[in-house]
């Protein structure tokens, strides 16, 4: 396959960055797409050029770091999938892709097509957990029931990889489908139960304070998801947001 | 620390207050819309029903209500719609949303329909209570403001009542986004109810926009 590619450079955070445009040949369909980039990477170090930054690390879809914005959709045209899963059979001969970083406030670019998501991590260290003892002295988990229907829809939030996606796609950048992913993974469980309250209450206010957008429920953060996270997420943390603002004495 | 009073001053505390807001503006454009149908069955039922509105007690109560509701949500939206513009700074260069157009342009939409609104109150709120109005009888005999023949003249001009049609289509894609919206933004979800809830908002907002653009249609055709 021949192809055109549009890459977005930008040489660190000061950089303005601009869109170059690079030439690629003999492309085979059964290349996954950071392959491809891997060759363009490998010519131009050749010719004595900066290659294109971004970031990879499993490469099989479970660690949520192979962001890029692809011909205009995060993880490009297919659904359900991370860029690392995407192959090159997805484009015809002589397409021209656009590659291009995250484009949020809240993550500021750092290379290239590496930005920087510690955003996410702060808001995880806020609430995104539980604080229990699991030092040898941990329950039969089957000694708690949980009703089928919450355990399922605990284990499809809990698929959340933070990607970022939601909030690449979103018209205003906002983080509601992953905090919302975290906040009903652990809500909706007995054992996060105990903290939901306060967990609610920091997350949010946490993100508010990030600098992401708010929803506006136009749906593109759920259409885009690798991992298929819902809007009934959202749904579920503005039920316990108001829940806990109203009961919180603080 | 969020608390209860910081509520309205959190992301999410400003959606239920947009939902809130939309949701009762939703209800008062149900009832204006079922007051204008005097228009079509006669005259002074309508001038009758024009003085009703603008002098019984509990109304005018709930037009201060009704004020504070439609400045709550114009506040929200601006602080919301400056809060997202913020958060998203640079656009792409190759971007492909699979969301509606309507939803991603509520701004947009609620701002045409903020213009609309002040034309709309300029024509009749204000020339009813300052303007120049002709007299006639009500049913009783007695004098009454001749608003009728002034909505009638006013969708004689052709220009006058295109404004109304393309606002009120406008309109119409606020609420079909806009209803189902506010439920969503309560946490009222429901994999039942949900799909019931959508339709109802596609319902409300058709039957609003063509109620409201019936008007000046039906009087601008029959006055050509
Ligand atoms: C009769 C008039 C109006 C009705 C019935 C109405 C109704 C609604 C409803 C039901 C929502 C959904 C709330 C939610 O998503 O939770 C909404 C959202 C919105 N409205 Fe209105 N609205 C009206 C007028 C306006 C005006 C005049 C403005 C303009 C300045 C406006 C701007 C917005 C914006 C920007 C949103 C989206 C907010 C967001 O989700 O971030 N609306 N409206
Ligand atoms: S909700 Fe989906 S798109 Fe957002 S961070 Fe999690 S996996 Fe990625
Ligand atoms: S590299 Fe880990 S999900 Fe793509």
């Amino acid at each position: 396959m021949n192809l055109t590619l549009k890459v977005w450079r930008q040489n660190g955070a000061e950089d303005k960055g601009r869109i170059v445009e690079y030439k690629m040949s003999d492309i085979s369909p059964d290349m996954s797409f950071l392959e491809m980039i891997d060759v363009l990477n490998e010519e131009l170090i050749e010719k004595g050029d900066d290659p294109i930054a971004f970031d990879h690390d499993c490469r099989e879809g479970i660690c949520g770091s192979c962001s890029m914005y692809i011909n205009g959709e995060p993880h490009g045209p297919e659904d359900l999938i991370t860029t690392c899963q995407l192959h090159m059979r997805s484009f015809k001969d002589g397409d021209t892709i656009y590659i291009e970083p995250w484009r949020a406030a809240a993550f500021p670019v750092i290379k290239d097509l590496v930005v920087d998501r510690t955003a996410f991590d702060a808001i995880i260290q806020v609430g995104g957990y539980v604080s229990v003892n699991t030092s040898g002295n941990t329950q039969d988990a089957n000694a708690l029931p949980v009703p089928k229907a919450d355990a399922d829809a605990a284990f499809d939030a809990a698929t959340c990889i933070g990607c970022g996606a939601c909030v690449a796609t979103c018209k205003n950048s906002s983080a509601m489908l992953f905090t919302s992913a975290k906040i009903s993974h652990l809500a909706l469980l007995p054992q996060g139960k105990v903290e939901a309250q306060e967990r609610a209450l920091n997350m949010v206010e946490k993100m508010d304070e990030l600098g992401f957008g708010n929803c506006t429920n136009t749906g593109d953060c759920e259409v885009q998801c690798p991992k298929g996270i819902s809007l009934d997420n959202i749904a579920l943390m503005n039920r316990e947001f108001l829940g806990a603002s109203l009961k919180s004495e603080k | 620390m969020s608390n209860s009073a910081g509520l309205f001053s959190s992301s999410l505390g400003r959606k239920y207050l947009m939902a809130i807001t939309g949701l009762f503006l939703c209800s008062f454009l149900l009832i204006h819309l079922i007051g204008n149908v005097t228009l079509f069955t006669d005259p002074v039922q309508f001038n009758e029903y024009t003085r009703f509105m603008s002098s019984n007690p509990l109304i005018r109560v709930m037009e201060i209500v009704l004020v504070v509701g439609f400045l709550a949500h114009i506040i929200d939206a601006i602080m919301l719609t400056k809060a997202n513009k913020t958060a998203q700074p640079v656009k792409y260069a190759m971007d492909k949303k699979k969301s509606t157009w309507y939803s991603r342009n509520m701004g947009l939409t609620g701002t045409i329909i903020l213009a609309f609104l002040i034309l709309h109150l300029q024509s009749f709120w204000y020339g009813y209570k300052f303007g120049d109005v002709a007299m006639t009888l009500d049913s009783s005999g007695t004098d009454i403001k001749d608003m009728y023949t002034m909505v009638v003249a006013a969708f004689s001009q052709s220009w006058y009542s295109a404004i109304y049609v393309v606002a009120m289509i406008l309109l119409g894609t606020h609420l079909n986004h806009g209803f189902q919206s506010a439920f969503q933004s309560m946490g009222l979800r429901h994999k039942k109810y949900t799909p019931a809830i959508k339709k109802a908002g596609t319902a409300f907002a058709v039957i609003i926009t063509l109620g409201f653009i019936s008007f000046p249609i039906y009087f601008y055709i029959t006055q050509l």
